[in-house]
């Protein structure tokens, strides 16, 4: 009990980064042989969550469990609200109902200091990259490093240049972000939301707009990161042969809900009508084309 | 006309509210946990971009309103044979209004937008966001050491401003017109005095860069993400930075009258 | 991108081009000099009239620049007003029946203090008060009283 009791003070009294967690977390078990580390079976947790942006309903009752060390893919069409699930998840919105666990604890009831120590362990793949267009690459892979840790100039530098040899961009360090095509600026955005050893990784649309070998390329890192570094990946897609190929469960959502969920096989065989619609990408369906409108031949005043 | 007032109570609650909202923006960016080892290198940076790019435009108008001040001073005092009055009458409107008023309309133009166009441009692509998502407040890293920036580099530009103007005078005046330069300088000393005009100068130069810089960062901090969206809140700096110079030009210039 | 310390030299150049531009409009422009406590000694003197006399006004002697006017206040029994100003340490030998009188320079100037040195054999000092002392001229006063007395002569006359 009373060693317990000592982890959690050391656990919280000390900078709050994977890398020193991970060491405590090794010296606590040569010392009292025992492992403390309260691992929830899953990382992320969501519950009864509502949200609503300009009076319209994003999600309505949505409830899932996103596994720990799994890559966990979240479909749908366009506009049904994934990258808002995410940003739900990090707690870049608050919800209208609900709760988002994330690790064992309730992401959106903390303050600026546990929540910014929370997202400590949260790494986050940008649609667009987002590096800072006025550093260059190695300034961009060392910005969370020279933020958030005090760690010396020379173990900066070999723990950038480590990260950049990973996604194959050591060669370009010295470009500025606008020198890079989209799928570069993808891979540093992915070493600079790595570098700080996340335990979650979220990949807001990976695939999109990527040439098939950047695409094949992407796909292969994605899953050896969550096999090699032991993270939990979430996956905000619509390109359903590339996230199916890597996917250890998948969420499909659509109309504020999800309408459906399983392995991949699983997914890929719902005989549900929607599901069938969105994975088959079958024009005619449950899911509409067309935005709710008033009726054709009203609006042409015929 | 009940069209007409409901229109004018929605407009006076959205400026109500847009007060509100900068003004906790303000207090946030200003009021944060003290880290000045971290945050002055990175004022420095942000000083040269707002300060020591304007310097350029600042000391070239400064040097033509200077001259000009001069040839149109010289050029009404010869009619009442008062022409060793030039220094003064230069000195005064330059340090006094001119200084900190057109200083402070030229770092809105040059500064201000800059400013909003960059943090507009940034919460645009997300980097805002990514920084957040990094643990890092956008707030302490982003906004705040370009507000501090601003406070700094305005009173510093409007002196310069001022120096320079009376340089420009002082070329025009003596070099050329002929005034003699003793008359031109110990009128102007026994006009000019430093704290109530020289001090009061820069209070007004300090407050133009205080407000103009909060416009600014405030604009581009909440543009709506579209590359029109972030052209109008460039023009909305610019025109809102110039109208609260003015109108605070005549406030403060009312209160230091006033005895102050 | 500039080199970091290029900026830094940069900005510093900028924080010192400011520092310079406020020292010339401290001493060149406003022509700002320090008659600080430690090289001056204050003595007040007691008017009936200051006229347009204001704080930072000359001190002189014989036309010579010895100090400036650092107070000015009401007394509230007598009703006149109470002039203090700073004497140059250097005019230590003025002696203590010196009386201060109220000019103006030119004929729509700014007022300044004019000290006449007396002949007494004790030396002012600091805390001094001068009531020997002569008024501003007011020009509305003086132009008053030159019409009453062209008033008078033309009644006198009649």
């Amino acid at each position: 009990m009373l060693p317990a009791i000592f982890y959690e003070i050391i656990k919280n009294f000390l900078y709050y980064n994977n890398l020193t967690l991970m060491i405590i977390d090794e010296v606590f078990k040569l010392i009292f042989g025992q492992d403390f580390i309260q691992m929830t079976d899953n990382f992320v947790e969501i519950s009864d969550l509502y949200f609503t942006r300009n009076d319209h309903w994003i999600f309505r009752d949505i409830s899932l469990c996103i596994p720990r060390g799994k890559i966990v893919a979240i479909m749908g069409p366009s506009g049904s609200g994934k990258t808002t699930l995410l940003r739900l998840i990090s707690a870049q919105l608050y919800p209208r109902r609900g709760q988002v666990l994330v690790n064992g604890t309730d992401i959106h009831s903390l303050n600026q200091t546990d929540l910014y120590k929370i997202r400590n362990s949260m790494g986050m793949l940008f649609q667009s990259g987002a590096l800072f267009t006025n550093i260059d690459v190695f300034e961009n892979v060392a910005f969370p490093l020279r933020e958030r840790t005090k760690l010396p100039e020379d173990i900066i530098r070999s723990v950038v240049l480590m990260q950049l040899e990973a996604v194959g961009l050591r060669g370009a360090r010295d470009l500025m972000p606008s020198e890079l095509s989209g799928g570069m600026a993808r891979r540093v955005a992915l070493a600079r939301a790595l570098v700080l050893n996340p335990q979650l990784m979220m990949y807001d649309e990976p695939f999109t707009g990527q040439d098939p070998i950047t695409m094949g390329v992407l796909v292969k890192l994605i899953r050896s990161l969550n096999d090699n570094l032991g993270l939990t990946s979430i996956i905000v897609s619509h390109d359903v042969a590339e996230t199916m190929s890597i996917a250890d469960y998948v969420y499909v959502i659509a109309d504020t809900r999800i309408i459906g969920e399983g392995t991949p096989e699983q997914v890929l065989n719902d005989k549900s009508p929607m599901v069938a619609q969105f994975i088959h990408g079958l024009a005619d369906g449950p899911v509409a084309f067309h935005y709710p409108a008033n009726k054709y031949q009203e609006d042409l005043q015929l | 006309m009940i069209l007409w007032i409901e229109n004018l109570g929605r407009i006076g609650l959205s400026f109500c509210q847009s007060v509100g909202v900068s003004g906790l923006f303000l207090s946030r960016t200003v009021f944060r946990k003290p880290r000045l080892i971290r945050l002055f290198p990175l004022v420095i940076e942000q000083i040269y971009a707002v300060g020591v790019l304007s310097m350029v435009i600042i000391v070239l108008s400064g040097l033509f309103i200077g001259m000009v001040l001069a040839l149109q001073g010289y050029n009404i005092l010869e009619r009442f044979g008062a022409v060793e009055q030039l220094g003064q009458l230069v000195a005064l409107s330059v340090v006094r209004e001119l200084g900190p008023v057109i200083g402070g309309l030229l770092f809105a133009g040059r500064a201000g937008s800059s400013l909003t166009a960059e943090i507009g441009l940034m919460q645009v692509t997300e980097q805002l966001t990514s920084m957040e998502m990094m643990a890092v407040d956008p707030l302490w890293r982003v906004i705040s050491p370009r507000f501090w920036a601003g406070v700094i580099s305005m009173p510093v530009l409007i002196a310069i401003f001022c120096m320079v103007a009376m340089f420009g005078s002082y070329l025009v005046g003596v070099e050329w017109l002929g005034v003699d330069a003793g008359q031109f300088w110990s009128n102007m000393q026994a006009s000019v005095n430093f704290r109530i005009d020289v001090v009061n100068g820069l209070i007004k130069g300090l407050v133009f860069g205080i407000v103009v810089t909060w416009i600014a960062v405030y604009q581009g901090y909440y543009a709506v993400p579209t590359a029109a969206g972030i052209g109008r809140a460039t023009t909305k700096t610019v025109v809102y930075g110039s109208l609260a110079i003015l109108g605070l030009d005549f406030i403060l210039t009312s209160v230091m009258l006033g005895g102050w | 991108m500039l080199n970091k310390r290029f900026i830094e030299i940069l900005v510093g150049m900028f924080m010192l081009a400011g520092i310079i531009a406020l020292f010339v409009l401290a001493f060149k422009v406003s022509g700002l000099n320090m008659y600080s406590s430690k090289g001056s000694y204050h003595v007040s003197a007691i008017f009936d009239n200051i006229g347009d006399l204001k704080v930072r006004a000359p001190v002189t002697i014989a036309g010579v620049r010895v100090g400036e006017v650092s107070d000015i206040g009401i007394n509230a029994t007598t009703f006149k007003a109470t002039v203090g100003f700073r004497v140059d340490k250097n005019q230590d030998k003025l002696p203590a029946d010196t009386t201060a009188k109220i000019l103006t320079a030119g004929i729509i100037g700014a007022n300044y203090i004019e000290l006449i040195p007396g002949y007494d054999e004790v030396n002012l000092k600091d805390g001094d008060v001068i009531i020997d002392t002569q008024p501003a001229i007011i020009l509305e006063n003086l132009i008053s009283q030159m019409i009453y007395k062209i008033g008078g002569d033309k009644k006198e006359s009649n």
